[in-house]
């Protein structure tokens, strides 16, 4: 447990830092009322606001653990997005377009990890592929417009809350626990590293490598669907054009920001869903702030810039080398004197 | 009915020697990147089929050269005139300088074109600024005297709607000091970004209560908007006033639910006003001006709101 707090300690400070840096440009920041039974406040939004980012940072920190990377997930979410509205449209239900919006998510993941894994594709151009094409598949799926729906039970996926907390936010913590428990409580979570470190010698020592990656990229197709359910239940409506547009970029960000390596081996579940969390609180925190729209990229950058910055290994290691040159120099110039 | 409409074509062969046969015109879309180029697309050819006219259809797919040659493939088939929905504003010269050769005039839709304007017949497109300001002025017709506080979803940062629609709104509201616009954002012209910004407009501004109007610069936003403030607890259109531009369909169903009160159209329809100084043209050599600017009407909750989406959700928005 200390060890795994000491773990996600610089994303805990990160947060609190970045809390308070946005509590000075906007006081009630931390402040949670409670209205029509439901908690409301801009922590809250955050938490609920960052659901599919947090969401697709799970998927991906297992897909980076075994040295991958899954450019799709956010055409995934546009496409499973799509699926379900459109299900939903013609009248079959919840259940229903939620098994088929799941299933089409996971179907994407058997492609791109059988893309990886069995012909050996590099993963960052096989995950190219469906990135490029799927935004045109949900497009035939809406027809290029967007695909509005009625149905509230579905809605509540979205923009529902259970005991006050949105559902969104409940299901991103759901989905980040239910997975590092499956990755920590049995011996998963030690395959997947040892793929990512050394997939040879992993496969060499009776690991299923092959098996174990076509998995990974399921389970991260799995979350976009997720995400997509959510994103779509915000809107009630499939905007294929638009949905989840860039967030696998946001994903990849929130796996570094969590300290995770993109060369694979260990990783942190916990600890890339805060990183989903600090995008979010800069988002958030910007549009709070009430800057001009033009500065809104220009400040995330610098946000994230700087946080990258601190907790770059290679910057500590030079810090020391530098102060330890200072310290050198100046004991041999009162030396000389 | 044939014969008719044969004898009619008998006699205008005869009395028009040049002008005379059903004409036949092509028109060069840029592709189906938005609902609302759909939308233009069925339009047009609706427009044509009840004009009699016969059109070539082309889809460019975003991509100019092949609008350039769709242009001279029309020109080849000698077409009595053509439509051209620029997909850029720059390298148009040559091929219009070929349509000119042929005598073919050519119009521009929606989008307009580097090259000097004898070059072409016309431009048909809508007022950016122009629709921002019918919007602003029905927010200073509907408050009246009262104390307003605004907050506006901006289209995405840099692009022409976005510059222009916020430039036309101030102009509304210019000389009204007791509206104000006190928080200005992009929505990026989405359904979900125009949501996740009014959360934090009405978080930012008291939970909604200081609110009383917001002006988003297209529909999208305003639904995903409309959302936002009723899942806050307010009612839309009436706690907040909501007015947006473009007027598709799903801002009239809001607007028949009351929970949106005004767009401005952007109307898909640039087609009729294109064959309407077409007809002229081929009648009597009539020049039309320059730029033909297409109508930006409005719509409130008192025009049939639930009749106007009828009449819109089949249109490929």
């Amino acid at each position: 447990m200390i060890r795994s707090l000491r773990r996600v300690a610089p994303q805990l400070m990160t947060l609190v830092v970045l809390a308070a840096l946005v509590s000075w440009f906007f006081p009630s920041f931390l402040q949670i009322d409670m209205s029509d039974g439901r908690l409301v406040g801009p922590v809250i939004d955050i938490l609920k606001r960052g659901a599919p980012v947090a969401i697709l940072a799970v998927g991906m920190t297992l897909v980076v653990a075994t040295g991958g990377i899954d450019l799709s997930v956010g055409t995934v979410m546009a496409i499973t997005g799509a699926v379900a509205a459109s299900a939903l449209v013609s009248g079959w239900g919840v259940p229903v377009a939620l098994i088929l919006a799941v299933g089409a998510g996971m179907i994407a993941g058997l492609w791109n990890g059988c893309l990886v894994a069995v012909l050996g594709i590099q993963p960052i151009v096989a995950t190219l592929i469906l990135m490029t094409a799927g935004r045109g598949i949900a497009q035939l799926i809406t027809e290029g417009r967007i695909l509005t729906y009625s149905d509230t039970g579905f809605g509540f996926l979205g923009s529902g809350s259970i005991l006050g907390i949105p559902v969104p936010a409940l299901l991103w913590v759901l989905t980040g626990v239910l997975v590092a428990l499956l990755m920590r409580r049995t011996a998963l979570g030690l395959l997947v590293e040892a793929v990512g470190v050394n997939k040879r010698a992993s496969a060499l020592a009776g690991v299923n490598a092959r098996g174990l990656i076509i998995v990974v990229y399921m389970a991260s197709g799995l979350c976009a669907a997720l995400a997509g359910i959510i994103a779509t239940a915000d809107i009630r409506g499939a905007d294929a054009n638009n949905a989840g547009l860039w967030l696998e970029l946001d994903a990849i960000l929130a796996v570094v920001i969590g300290g995770n390596s993109l060369l694979g081996g260990r990783f942190s579940i916990a600890a890339s869903v805060l990183g989903a969390m600090i995008i979010q609180t800069i988002d958030t925190g910007i549009l709070l702030a009430g800057f001009p729209s033009e500065y809104n990229l220009v400040i995330k950058a610098v946000l994230v810039l700087a946080i990258l910055m601190i907790q770059s290994p290679h910057l500590a290691s030079e810090w020391a080398l530098i102060r330890m040159q200072i310290a050198r120099r100046r004991a041999a110039r009162e030396q000389e004197v | 009915m044939t014969f008719k409409t044969l004898m009619m074509t008998t006699v205008a062969t005869l009395g028009l020697a040049a002008a005379a046969q059903a004409q036949t015109v092509g028109f060069s879309q840029i592709g189906s990147e938005s609902g609302w180029r759909a939308a233009e697309t069925t339009l047009t050819k609706q427009q044509a089929e009840e004009r009699g006219i016969d059109l070539k259809f082309s889809d460019a797919q975003q991509k100019q050269e092949n609008q350039i040659a769709a242009m001279r493939n029309f020109i080849a088939q000698g077409v009595d005139a053509i439509l051209i929905a620029p997909v850029v504003a720059t390298g148009w010269d040559s091929i219009l300088a070929e349509a000119k050769e042929a005598e073919i005039p050519v119009v521009l839709l929606d989008r307009k074109v580097d090259s000097s304007d004898d070059m072409y017949l016309t431009a048909v497109g809508s007022d950016l600024v122009h629709e921002g300001e019918v919007a602003g002025k029905w927010l200073v017709d509907t408050v009246g005297d009262k104390d307003c506080r605004v907050v506006e979803l901006q289209g995405t940062t840099g692009s022409s709607p976005a510059i222009d629609r916020k430039t036309g709104f101030e102009k509304g509201i210019a000389g009204h000091d007791n509206i104000e616009i006190v928080r200005s954002q992009t929505g990026d012209f989405t359904r979900s970004v125009g949501k996740e910004v009014m959360e934090s407009f009405l978080q930012a501004e008291n939970g909604g209560e200081n609110i009383c109007a917001l002006y988003a610069h297209n529909d999208d936003m305003a639904v995903g908007a409309i959302q936002a403030i009723k899942e806050a607890g307010l009612l839309p259109g009436k706690d907040i006033l909501v007015v947006s531009i473009d007027g598709v369909p799903d801002i009239f169903k809001a607007m028949s639910e009351g929970e949106a009160n005004a767009t401005v159209e952007l109307t898909p329809n640039m087609a009729g006003p294109a064959f309407d100084a077409l007809a002229a043209y081929w009648k009597d050599g009539t020049m039309p001006p320059k730029f033909i600017q297409t109508d930006s009407a409005l719509y409130t909750m008192q025009d049939d709101p639930a009749g106007q989406y009828e009449a819109r959700k089949d249109l490929g928005y």
